[in-house]
């Protein structure tokens, strides 16, 4: 395709930033003399730095970016549509696939949602045993991310780290729920299942695996000068234009915004609870995403030994009728998921499904920031960008 | 006792085994660091069920493989061109193996006394390295692919700009050892002595460790492996000026890569840490003990190039060629100068 | 078996979102058509000419400077898909008539938004409007909410509304060869048309299993 038959993403928002925060670029305003043609690059939809079916096209010059254009919708697979004509546990079961790393999470918000128009509480043991694979979940997101930036900055080894550790938390879910990935274990009002006999102790061990491998990437990749210089003034996300693109989670921790719905938005869960903090970090680059990330690991596990020693006894589901309708209202939950803010609208009308869902998806808007992000960086930045705001194409997608 | 053989014989006999030794280093290097070592280093086995024992097998395995596989060319490549690069790549490792010594008489050709050429063994080496820079301009031109050739241009920028470096740091050498041939460097370290001490005679590196480690630096580069490995940077060209190769072509990048690591490797024992010489071993039994004194040897120094292969991440091409050109250079052409001032000194 | 009735509570607003809504009120006026409640949230329906203003509202007045959705709702009764007394459960029997949600509706076509403020605790504003069903247009918030971009690339791609003041509205998610706006009721979900579904299969009998003298099982 000739240069000239792209459409053009628009106009960008102007926005003033500090030009010291942006010293990288300086060395890019090399060519100006030069009338050299621009060419098209198209990074993905197969490629191993897109995390899955994204395609990128973006224009160069040499090795610098001009223009990028992110075209998802590869994996597109109608969730809202579906969700019109399923009943709400067979929902539960589909959502699980939006963010298939964390898929517990997913169903979180689904469910307070159905509960909250329902009227039901689920009771406190449930609440535990959802904070408790929630945070899970987290880890092993985070555990995946931190072995894999390392890898797409090009050391091989971290990755391998990152695995061998997910394992023992994938373990940990499996014999909860039967699933590594996909649980399905939320039912409204409650879980469908007790922890089984053994899993506290067990639970314990793996997370003081879990931190004593955080100390090992701390060391090996967050101490390597290399990563450092790879990372560091990359891809600067600034405050406010992040908020106003919907950038959330830890992405928007990162730059240095003190947010986390956990302890900000409306009660859900037990995290008022536990004696937990939130980790930001004022630079708003690569390397703050990914310190940010490995801190909050650490907390999420500090938060499982926690909920081990405080969990209450007591029933696993509130009283449900056996064919669940839920009655007629809307309602907006949205909790704080590994890759950000993820909310359900649901619009119920009494019947056994929702009439409309509308799923918030963080990745979604985590992405539609890289048209502005990669101007003006340079190919390999591309790649430490796109690994470092870490999105799932189910979840951008949907 | 010289037996006498033509020279038609000799030279068959070297080139065969020439095109034997190399890639059976590739594959002892490859095997051994690449597989094992890399394996370890992340908690994880690596092969071991080909062959039974912790899986030798493997790469023998491997290369048998990519032979019988399709060789594939993309519909727009320039057959020619896209043909010849793994040749020329190949052939500029068969070409350093040529000088390396094995022992005081075992050495393919000795470029050391004949006249115009005087000892120029270093001098050879260094150039004929150098050659696969083409051989990568042309596979990556010739794949046409955009993400080959954003890597084969890439290769370029970095291997120019590192062979500067590689060559001033051997000058040290060449200053204190005054010859550039190989066997002259490697009989210097033999019969130096430290202090009046000729237990371990004088290995170059005591004094030019600065040398050493710009020499490893550039090596690394040289063969693009990380953190040096922007051209081949797997996670956004998948393999760079490589990519469009499959089969044996592919084979032929392969061997060349660990058999020029093998070769680089033995030029920095050769330079550094006395190649295949012990000091209280003349005569035939060097002969004997040369090539497993140099292979201990390589495989220590080829231990540091993996070791950094799998622990850094890599660096982006301008604080490569940043490095390259504001740090190492500099600091190469400070230790000529502070080489040759002590040399004249003392 | 007689289901225990839940009985659907009245929507208690949070006090943020009451606040949240005083001070909407105040700057809105009389741009606000209709006011309801989400369940803790207010949700606040405003004139369609007002839709931009009121994101500006919100941004600048109420601190609320993250955006964290624009979506389009559909308000025509779902299709159904089963046929009717055959006492399938497996789809949900949505009502039949078209009734509207909180703070209700004019028409078909809703654009609805949710924006959040960082700096505060549970700050939140739901903002809805209708859109005719002749004009389906609306004001762009891409100037005022960047990630504005995305959604309403999305909600035209999937409904059909236009945003006035927006840089490129082209396909997000759909190939630019789509033709038809999926989210709309009208829209079938082919999948179910096509082939229904196949019901509760849960196991296969085993060879031998069913069949009580010992013949091999049918397959399912």
């Amino acid at each position: 395709m000739t240069t000239t038959d792209l459409p053009s993403p628009g106009e960008l928002p102007e926005v003033t930033v500090d030009p010291a925060a942006m010293r990288h670029l300086a060395d890019a305003q090399v060519n100006v003399e030069l009338d050299t043609g621009d060419m098209v690059l198209n990074i993905g939809p197969q490629h191993p730095a897109t995390h899955g079916t994204l395609r990128l096209v973006v224009r160069l010059d040499g090795e610098r970016v001009v223009s990028a254009d992110p075209i998802i919708g590869y994996m597109h697979r109608g969730y809202e549509k579906l969700t019109e004509f399923r009943t709400y546990p067979q929902i539960t079961t589909l959502i699980n696939r939006i963010d298939w790393l964390s898929s517990f999470a997913n169903e979180v918000p689904f469910i307070a949602a159905a509960e909250q128009l329902m009227s039901i509480e689920a009771p406190p043991r449930a609440q535990y045993q959802r904070t408790i694979l929630t945070e899970l979940s987290r880890i092993a997101t985070f555990l995946l991310f931190l072995g894999e930036m390392g890898l797409q900055v090009g050391a091989i080894t971290p990755a391998f780290y990152g695995f061998r550790d997910r394992e023992y938390v994938l373990n940990l879910i499996e014999a909860v729920t039967g699933g590594r990935f996909h649980p399905n274990f939320n039912r409204i009002g409650g879980i469908k299942d007790d922890l089984p006999w053994g899993w506290i102790s067990e639970c314990r061990t793996t997370m003081n695996k879990v931190l004593a491998s955080c100390d090992e990437f701390d060391d090996l990749v967050v101490g390597n000068p290399i990563f450092q210089k790879r990372t560091r003034s990359i891809g600067i996300i600034p405050q406010q234009l992040g908020a106003a693109y919907g950038v959330s989670g830890s992405n928007l921790r990162a730059s240095g915004i003190d947010w986390d719905l956990r302890r900000d938005g409306p009660k859900y869960l037990v995290y008022d609870e536990l004696d937990w903090q939130v980790w930001t970090h004022p630079d708003g680059d690569s390397f703050s995403r990914y310190w940010v990330r490995l801190q909050e690991t650490r907390e999420s596990a500090r938060m499982v030994l926690q909920m081990l020693d405080q969990m209450p006894s007591g029933p696993l589901m509130a009283k449900v009728p056996r064919i669940i309708k839920v009655p007629e209202g809307e309602v907006f939950v949205n909790t704080e998921n590994p890759l950000g803010e993820m909310g359900y609208y649901v619009i119920s009308k009494g019947a056994t499904g929702p009439f409309r869902t509308k799923i918030r998806s963080a990745s979604f808007s985590n992405v539609s920031i890289l048209p502005w992000l990669l101007r003006g960086s340079y190919v390999p930045d591309i790649i430490t960008i796109l690994a470092s705001l870490y999105f799932i194409l189910g979840d951008i997608d949907r | 006792m010289a037996i006498d053989i033509g020279w038609g014989t000799t030279l068959a006999i070297k080139t065969v085994i020439v095109l034997g030794i190399v890639p059976l280093t590739a594959l002892i290097l490859g095997y051994t660091f690449l597989l094992k070592m890399m394996s370890h280093m992340q908690s994880r086995l690596g092969p071991m069920d080909p062959g039974g024992f912790h899986g030798w097998y493997q790469l023998i395995g491997d290369g048998l493989k990519f032979l019988q596989k399709e060789d594939i060319m993309p519909d727009h490549a320039d057959r020619r061109v896209f043909a010849l690069a793994p040749a020329i790549v190949v052939l500029s490792t068969f070409l350093v193996f040529v000088v390396i010594p094995a022992g005081p008489r075992i050495r393919v050709a000795s470029l050391d006394s004949r006249g115009l050429f005087d000892g120029v063994g270093v001098f050879y080496a260094l150039a004929v390295s150098s050659l696969s820079v083409v051989g990568v301009l042309m596979a990556g031109w010739a794949s046409s692919n955009k993400y080959a050739l954003l890597g084969a241009l890439r290769a370029a920028a970095q291997l120019i700009a590192y062979e500067l470096p590689l060559v001033l740091a051997v000058v040290g050498v060449v200053i204190q050892a005054g010859t550039m041939s190989l066997q002259g460097i490697i009989s210097f370290q033999q019969h130096g002595s430290l202090f009046g001490w000729s237990g371990i005679g004088f290995p170059l590196i005591l004094t030019q460790f600065v040398g050493f480690a710009l020499f490893m630096v550039a090596a690394q580069a040289e063969l693009t492996q990380p953190p040096f490995d922007m051209p081949v940077a797997e996670s956004e060209l998948v393999a760079g000026y490589m990519v469009e190769y499959t089969g044996f072509r592919f084979l032929f990048f392969f061997i060349g890569e660990f058999g020029t690591a093998f070769a680089f490797a033995a030029l920095a024992a050769t330079l550094f840490l006395g190649g295949w010489s012990v000091p209280w071993v003349h005569g035939t039994a060097a002969d004997v003990l040369g090539p497993f004194v140099l292979f201990a040897k390589v495989m220590l120094v080829a231990f540091l190039m993996f070791w950094a292969r799998f622990t850094y991440p890599r660096f982006r091409e301008d604080q490569l060629q940043a490095i390259a050109w504001k740090w190492l250079i500099p600091i190469a052409l400070g230790n000529i100068l502070l080489t040759g001032l002590l040399k004249v000194a003392f | 078996m007689a289901d225990s009735v839940v009985t659907p509570t009245e929507p208690v607003v949070r006090e943020e979102a009451a606040a949240a809504l005083e001070r909407l009120q105040a700057e809105l006026g009389d741009a606000i058509v209709e006011h309801g409640g989400a369940l803790g949230d207010a949700v606040v329906r405003v004139r369609r000419d007002a839709w931009r203003r009121s994101a500006q509202v919100c941004k600048e007045k109420l601190e609320c400077d993250y955006l964290s959705f624009i979506a389009g709702i559909d308000w025509m009764p779902t299709p159904s898909v089963t046929e009717e007394g055959s006492g399938d459960t497996s789809t949900p029997a949505q009502p039949k008539e078209q009734t509207y949600g909180s703070a209700g509706s004019a028409g078909r076509y809703q654009l609805l938004a949710v924006v959040e403020s960082t700096r505060r605790k549970s700050w939140r504003v739901i903002l809805k409007t209708d859109l005719p069903d002749d004009d389906l247009h609306a004001e762009s918030w891409v100037t005022v909410y960047p990630g504005a971009d995305w959604h309403e690339r999305e909600a035209w791609e999937m409904y059909g509304f236009v945003f006035d003041g927006h840089p490129s509205l082209r396909h997000l998610y759909l190939p630019s060869e789509f033709e038809g706006h999926p989210l709309r009721k009208d829209f079938p979900l082919l999948a179910r048309e096509v082939k229904p579904w196949p019901g509760l299969v849960d196991v296969e009998p085993m060879p031998g299993d069913d069949a009580g003298d010992g013949e091999e099982g049918e397959s399912a």
